[in-house]
């Protein structure tokens, strides 16, 4: 029975996982834009969440009312100003400019948390869970994450198949300047896909805030999940990134079952192995489907 | 009164160091059909890419109904009713064709043309609506293109090397709704190589050589081997004024 918990424990993981990842791979999948700074910028979310929730007085669940439609202001804004610089030029500039940033929210934050643990304060639904049976017991905020993760999927599933912007998204990803051609403010697409990868993505910082400590200094391990995740699932296929999240997930619990200190070396071998076998992820034939 | 669409004033337009367009004047007014023609290279391409917004003019003055287009993105143009059906087609092949025929209205541009009466224009469409492009034949590709540029309700539409890899029966099928879409009011500049096929639709044409225009006129009123000696650079046409490539 403490295999099928361990794999149950990692399906919960993944759905952290597949939040992470949600927003590098929609950010990928409509410019090719991959953002080095995406951990950072959870972690950053985590910190901003912690001052309103304190600073308030409320659960820093209740906070992600006002911190999610900053961070997609934030989002859109950091890719008008920034990021529009570094699309479609050598991917080179798209590693500094973003390596850049993440150093720079490192050493901010740092300097006004200092390098202390901190932690997001929910109350009991940090340890609160329901039993299965006698041995399963399954924790209700990695569930709420796991929910969180296939509702905001769904959610953009829904807004890339039924919606006018959606449909200007998948020709974007397919063609942006032919989508130009269109009438599509191609600008306004890429500034809108950062703004949504941004909001996704302060919402896993959140999340894992809530379950987790973090320091400044987290975000580029966040980042590696979220990438290892992508890549299993295949670029830019959004339910492929949720399967990504689950895969690397399962694989860590399961490690860890065996040996306490294998549960990140199993993932990470898992993550090599889906890159032997199939370079282009489980999912990878398009874009953004 | 005729009214002018489209002027082009010794338009220069350049990639980089490298010099494409030289000095271009040309002019098509509403309603018209006008082909550029001229071999591969010769820069056709390029000033329509460059009418439609996706290359800038580096010199000289582009004017649509009378008002520059300078600064104008390419997807303002479309707004303003330009529509590019470009060379290789270019279908969005994560969209439906139906999808396909939305995303070319995106611009909300009122007028005649809607999915009905695309489908009217090119009936070969109607059964493929619901599935996805990677399959589709070349000139139901190109059908597709074409309607998808008319979904934009545009007054001028820039048709580039529609006939590139189609069979000569697909061309044809092609080239027959172009009146269609002239009935509609819709101004067509259309880039061709093949000069047979241009010039059966075109009431004007010009010929490029090298980036220049080699020779302009009137199909009837041009002699054939004129043509071929200005498409091939054989002996050079003297360079059209605009008085004489303009409209009438």
């Amino acid at each position: 029975m403490s295999w099928v918990n361990a794999i149950i424990q990692g399906i919960l993981l993944g759905g952290l996982y597949a939040l992470f990842a949600t927003g590098l791979s929609l950010a990928f999948g409509v410019m090719r834009f991959v953002n080095l700074a995406h951990g950072d910028l959870a972690i950053l979310a985590a910190f901003i969440t912690l001052s309103l929730s304190t600073t308030l007085d409320i659960n820093p669940l209740v906070a992600l009312v006002g911190v999610l439609p900053l961070a997609f202001v934030f989002g859109f804004l950091l890719q008008r100003l920034v990021f529009d610089r570094v699309v479609g030029v050598d991917p080179s500039f798209q590693i500094v400019a973003t390596f850049g940033l993440g150093v720079v929210i490192q050493q901010l934050l740092y300097e006004k948390y200092t390098a202390d643990t901190q932690g997001l304060d929910v109350g009991g639904l940090k340890t609160s869970s329901f039993k299965v049976n006698d041995q399963i017991s399954v924790g209700w905020l990695p569930l709420i994450t796991l929910l969180c993760a296939v509702g905001v999927l769904a959610g953009l599933a829904l807004f890339m198949k039924r919606t006018k912007l959606g449909r200007a998204f998948r020709a974007t990803s397919d063609d942006a300047n032919a989508a130009r051609l269109m009438g599509v403010d191609v600008r306004t697409v890429f500034a809108v896909a950062m703004a949504l990868a941004i909001a996704t993505v302060a919402l896993a910082g959140v999340l894992f805030g809530s379950r987790s400590s973090f320091d400044p200094f987290v975000g580029p391990a966040r980042l590696i999940y979220a990438f290892e995740a992508v890549i299993i699932g295949g670029l830019g296929s959004l339910w492929g990134t949720l399967i990504g999240g689950i895969i690397l997930g399962v694989a860590q619990s399961i490690g860890r079952q065996i040996d306490p200190q294998w549960g990140e070396l199993a993932g990470h071998a898992v993550f090599l192995a889906v890159l032997v076998v199939r370079p282009t992820g489980l999912f990878g034939k398009g874009l953004l489907r | 009164m005729t009214e002018r669409m489209l002027e082009l004033e010794s338009v220069d337009v350049r990639y980089g160091d490298f010099q494409a367009i030289f000095g271009v004047d040309l002019a098509v007014d509403r309603g018209e059909a006008v082909a550029i023609i001229g071999a591969n290279g010769a820069g056709k391409s390029t000033l329509l890419n460059t009418v439609a917004g996706l290359v800038p003019v580096h010199s000289g003055r582009l004017l649509y109904q009378g008002e520059s287009l300078d600064g104008v993105p390419a997807h303002k143009r479309v707004g303003r009713g330009i529509a590019l059906v470009p060379e290789g087609r270019r279908i969005f092949e994560s969209l439906t064709v139906a999808e396909n025929l939305l995303i070319g209205a995106y611009s909300g541009r009122p007028g005649p043309w809607s999915v009905e009466r695309v489908l009217g224009a090119f009936p070969l469409l109607d059964r493929l609506m619901g599935r996805h492009t990677s399959g589709l034949s070349g000139g139901e590709r190109q059908a597709l293109a074409i309607g998808r540029g008319l979904m934009s309700n545009p007054d001028l539409i820039l048709l580039d090397e529609v006939s590139l890899g189609l069979a000569p029966i697909v061309v044809k099928q092609v080239y027959e709704a172009i009146p269609a879409i002239r009935a509609q009011g819709t101004t067509v500049l259309v880039v061709e190589q093949d000069v047979n096929q241009a010039l059966a639709v075109a009431d004007r044409f010009y010929c490029l050589l090298e980036g220049r225009v080699s020779l302009a006129g009137t199909p009837d009123s041009v002699d054939r081997s004129a043509i071929t000696d200005a498409y091939f650079g054989l002996t050079h046409a003297a360079p059209a004024s605009p008085a004489e490539g303009g409209a009438a």
